[in-house]
């Protein structure tokens, strides 16, 4: 019986699985990928692990730095998990698929970091022909940086995160022509350092707009692209053409969840990942959660800092068969906050609320008016995670709830 | 033995079905042939997928839709298990919303009783909520036919083709017809792209091209215009129909049906836009034509999810033919051409029927004496799909060779195993150009929540290994959809 069945060999379940082996438990690190790191081997550019490692980084040596400290894990790659079974509370089985065939293993705790998808052309109402040269930019990058093949040579990016931002200069690097980000939201959705990249290229970005319509045959020749008033509508009369031959959708990433929708792991719509509680520990005891499958995080050094928080989780777990029961206060969502993680806390130790912000704010308090805590923020914005420390003895403070809301400092 | 050479036109669901029938023939020697890379491409790609129950052809105004659909249906069921092709026989409920209503599925189950149709029957407001709990509370009853199926069209023809070619058929795939040579009145072959393919009969079954190619021997009495259908399809857990779902139909449609396809997924589609003749490749998805059928389908459907359940939007082409019935002939002026054109909805269902129609057209018209094969083989086995099989079955199939326990698609659970299969079976039908449709066709990788984003890279791979080609040359759909320029540095090289 394994202590940890860790699912997803990205950083998120590479952390986690470092840390429980160090915590002492016997770990298996699963990934259906023929090799480990997740989307990081993809990710060939720096901006990683200034947090975490305290230098900077390529998506690479990030990988690699984890992947070269995993003696003593037992690793599994090429391996698909199809089925999690909740036998008991302190007992779980993990099926999964690999070249070796179908094995069922038996675990005390599972820790689940299998990150996310992203949105696709269909999901955002894109209509037209059917053709190739259509790509998100995550398989754009796959393409590019593992497989070497180039894509196109005349691009249009939908969505200015950060991952569109970074495929814009990468396109660039390789001699394309990105002719257009098109943003649907009045600022651009990335990193500022990031957006940074669209001025370093000379790369026009269109806000308040959004693409409608592809035509070609066999092949991406054009984009309909269409200005959009305040309230998202589109304007009538505002659509133009651009040439181009590729397509990348850059829309967001949604959390992979269905393995554990499948044995109802209670899902909060706002995250798209599993309602959690401090020790990263989903509706069902025993299954942890971390990485983006827990909520699209905007640094992976956070995704890693989630696998160890998990791990420790599955340690108290295994020691105390069970996370043993608490006076849970609900982490509720006031002004301008769309998302928060985790769901609820103890106060028995000091804990990172994840938050986003529904749109960017200048000069604001980010405020917990139970407890009374206050924090002066020059600027809010969607695309920036808010990562804030509540001690425990400030959490004990509140009663049944803390509220997190971002309001105008006067 | 001097044998009679037969070059069908079109590997759609009609070509190919008259292909497997005809390969049953000791004197015949049949030759199936289509422009595409692969088969079912053409109108056979996108449509409703309904096994139709016969009951709304009128046989007086289209004696051959009314006589073959319901034929048609009958057959389906055998060749269904022959050939292993996905299916279900669900039933349809063709729902009314307005008293006035009940008066056209009166004089549709009159219709059927005339077309011979079984077990239809009005069901009334109580029976409808318990055979589809989830229509609209204003359905006020339902013409119920049970004899109403599913099939997967595209894996229908592959099927149909496995076979054929296993009988003997030799495929011409990316083999578009030019022109057709007659002598003295009577066919000599086919001028391609890729030299000249002897022939005594000539079946056209071209789809939307049935009029061209008709006209290539001077026969132009009918024309063909598109008929354009668009469709919504959900992701999985969207809760749809158990049965096909029809509004009452209105003079010039069977309205837009809510069902839930072969796959599980809930699909909403056709609406009807008739196109002018001269844009047979338009099969773009259009913002009016998805919101038509959207309010369409909610009109039985009211339980819609949101738009971003939708993981794809699709449209069909139905090839119209001048006076709406199917033509299915062999023409006087040329002997040994035979239309089979127009063949619009119930094409899918009638096409088994077609294909023995057209046998006793060559025997009865052309006066050819058909000799049967002492062997000929009916059967066809479906492909390895994973997400089918049990774990037992799994580990069996992985020790044989390991790429069935490695997972490519995740959403649909698709092997490597089973994509090596797929290609395997590419080959032996003749497709030359790799493409990853024709995986996704055999497969299912690629369609299911996250669209291929994740397996679409790893396919490309796969498909280049195994055709020998640089995996920047794979296409999506065959060629002029390369799925990239060149290696990463070409474009800076200067290539």
């Amino acid at each position: 019986m394994y202590d940890v069945v860790v699912i997803g060999g990205g950083p998120a379940g590479m952390a986690a699985a470092i840390r429980a082996r160090d915590l002492g438990l016997r770990v298996l690190l699963l990934d259906d990928n023929d090799y480990l790191g997740g989307i990081l081997p993809q990710c060939i550019h720096p901006g990683f692990g200034i947090h975490y490692f305290k230098e900077e980084l390529t998506g690479p040596e990030f990988a690699y730095k984890l992947m070269s400290n995993l003696e003593g894990v037992e690793v599994k790659t090429s391996a698909r998990v199809l089925e999690i079974i909740n036998y008991s509370d302190i007992e779980k089985f993990v099926v999964y698929t690999s070249p070796e065939g179908v094995k069922k293993v038996p675990t005390r705790t599972i820790i689940y970091a299998a990150g996310a998808r992203e949105r696709h052309a269909f999901e955002i109402g894109i209509v037209g022909d059917r053709v190739s040269g259509i790509y998100t930019a995550g398989e754009a990058q796959t393409l590019m940086d593992i497989y070497g093949i180039m894509p196109g040579k005349e691009i249009v990016i939908v969505g200015s995160g950060d991952v569109g931002l970074i495929m814009a200069r990468r396109f660039s690097l390789e001699g394309a022509r990105v002719k257009a980000v098109i943003e649907l939201m009045p600022y651009p959705g990335g990193l500022a350092r990031n957006i940074m990249i669209l001025r370093d290229f000379n790369i026009p970005l269109y806000l308040s707009h959004k693409v409608v319509e592809v035509r070609g045959r066999g092949r991406v020749e054009r984009v309909k692209v269409v200005k959009v008033d305040e309230n998202l509508r589109e304007i009538p009369g505002s659509e133009f053409w651009i040439k181009a031959d590729t397509l990348v959708i850059s829309a967001g990433l949604i959390p992979n969840v269905r393995l554990l929708s499948d044995i109802g792991v209670v899902i909060d719509p706002s995250t798209g990942g599993p309602v959690v509680n401090d020790r990263l520990e989903t509706s069902i005891p025993g299954i942890f959660v971390a990485g983006n499958a827990l909520l699209i995080n905007d640094l992976v050094d956070y995704v890693a800092e989630q696998g160890e928080l998990a791990a420790e989780g599955a340690k108290e777990f295994i020691d105390n068969g069970g996370i043993l029961s608490k006076h849970w206060i609900k982490i509720e969502k006031g002004e301008n906050i769309r998302l928060v993680a985790p769901h609820y806390v103890s106060g028995e130790r000091d804990v990172w609320l994840y938050a986003r912000v529904r749109r960017p704010m200048e000069n604001v308090v980010l405020e917990f008016p139970e407890i009374g805590k206050r924090i002066r923020l020059p600027v809010v914005k969607p695309a920036e995670m808010l990562r804030i420390k509540l001690r425990a003895k400030e959490i004990r403070e509140a009663e049944n709830k803390i509220t997190i809301r971002v309001i105008e400092n006067d | 033995m001097e044998k009679v050479k037969v070059a069908i036109v079109g590997a759609g669901i009609t070509g190919a079905s008259i292909a497997r029938v005809l390969s049953r023939y000791e004197n015949l020697e049949v030759h199936l042939i289509d422009k595409n890379p692969d088969v079912g491409w053409g109108v056979s790609k996108a449509n409703t997928a309904i096994i139709h129950g016969g009951y709304d052809d009128d046989p007086k105004k289209y004696p051959m839709r009314a006589k073959l659909c319901i034929k048609g249906n009958r057959l389906w069921h055998e060749w269904v298990k022959e050939l292993e092709i996905p299916h279900i026989w669900n039933g349809a409920l063709i729902v009314a919303l307005k008293e006035e209503d009940f008066d056209e599925l009166e004089a549709l189950l009159k219709r059927g009783i005339e077309n011979g149709v079984p077990e239809m029957r009005i069901v009334d407001r109580e029976e409808l909520f318990k055979l589809e709990p989830g229509l609209t509370k204003d359905a006020l009853g339902a013409l119920w036919v049970p004899i109403v199926g599913q099939i997967a069209p595209i894996p229908a023809v592959i099927a149909i083709t496995e076979n054929a070619v296993a009988n003997g058929v030799k495929t011409h795939l990316e083999t578009e017809v030019r022109g057709i040579k007659v002598r003295n009145g009577e066919i000599v072959g086919l001028e391609t792209n890729s030299g000249f393919i002897e022939a005594d009969v000539v079946i056209n079954a071209a789809g939307l091209y049935a009029d061209d190619i008709s006209r290539m021997v001077g026969i132009d009495y009918f024309q063909i215009h598109p008929r354009k259908g668009e469709y919504w399809i959900f992701d999985e857990g969207v809760p749809g129909p158990r049965r096909v779902l029809f509004p009452t139909p209105t003079p010039i449609s069977k309205g837009i049906v809510v069902t839930t396809e072969i796959s599980g997924h809930l699909m909403i589609g056709p609406n009807a836009q008739d196109l002018p003749p001269e844009e047979k490749e338009n099969l773009a998805t259009t913002r009016e034509g998805l919101e038509e059928v959207w309010e369409g389908a909610k009109r039985l459907w009211p339980n819609l999810p949101p738009r971003n359940k939708v993981i794809r939007t699709f449209a069909g082409l139905r090839p119209e033919p001048t006076g709406g019935d199917f033509i299915i002939r062999a023409e006087k002026e040329v002997w040994g051409f035979i239309n089979v054109a127009g063949i619009r909805s119930p094409g899918l269902t009638s096409a088994p029927a077609i294909a023995y129609e057209v046998v006793e057209i060559i025997k009865n018209d052309l006066g050819i004496k058909l000799v049967e094969k002492s062997k000929w083989n009916p059967y066809r086995k479906e492909i390895t799909h994973f997400f089918a099989l049990t774990y037992d079955e799994i580990n069996k199939l992985v020790r044989k060779n390991p790429a069935y326990g490695k997972i490519i698609c995740r959403c649909n659970r698709v092997s490597e195993g089973d994509i090596l299969e797929a290609i395997e079976r590419m080959k032996f039908i003749g497709v030359k150009t790799p493409s990853v449709d024709s995986v996704k066709f055999r497969t299912k990788a690629t369609t299911g929540t996250c669209q291929g984003s994740f397996c679409r890279p790893r396919i490309i791979q796969i498909l280049a290994r195994e055709y020998g080609i640089p995996p920047w040359k794979v296409t999506l759909k065959g060629r002029g959809s390369e799925i990239g320029v060149g290696d990463v540095k070409s474009l800076i090289r200067g290539e």
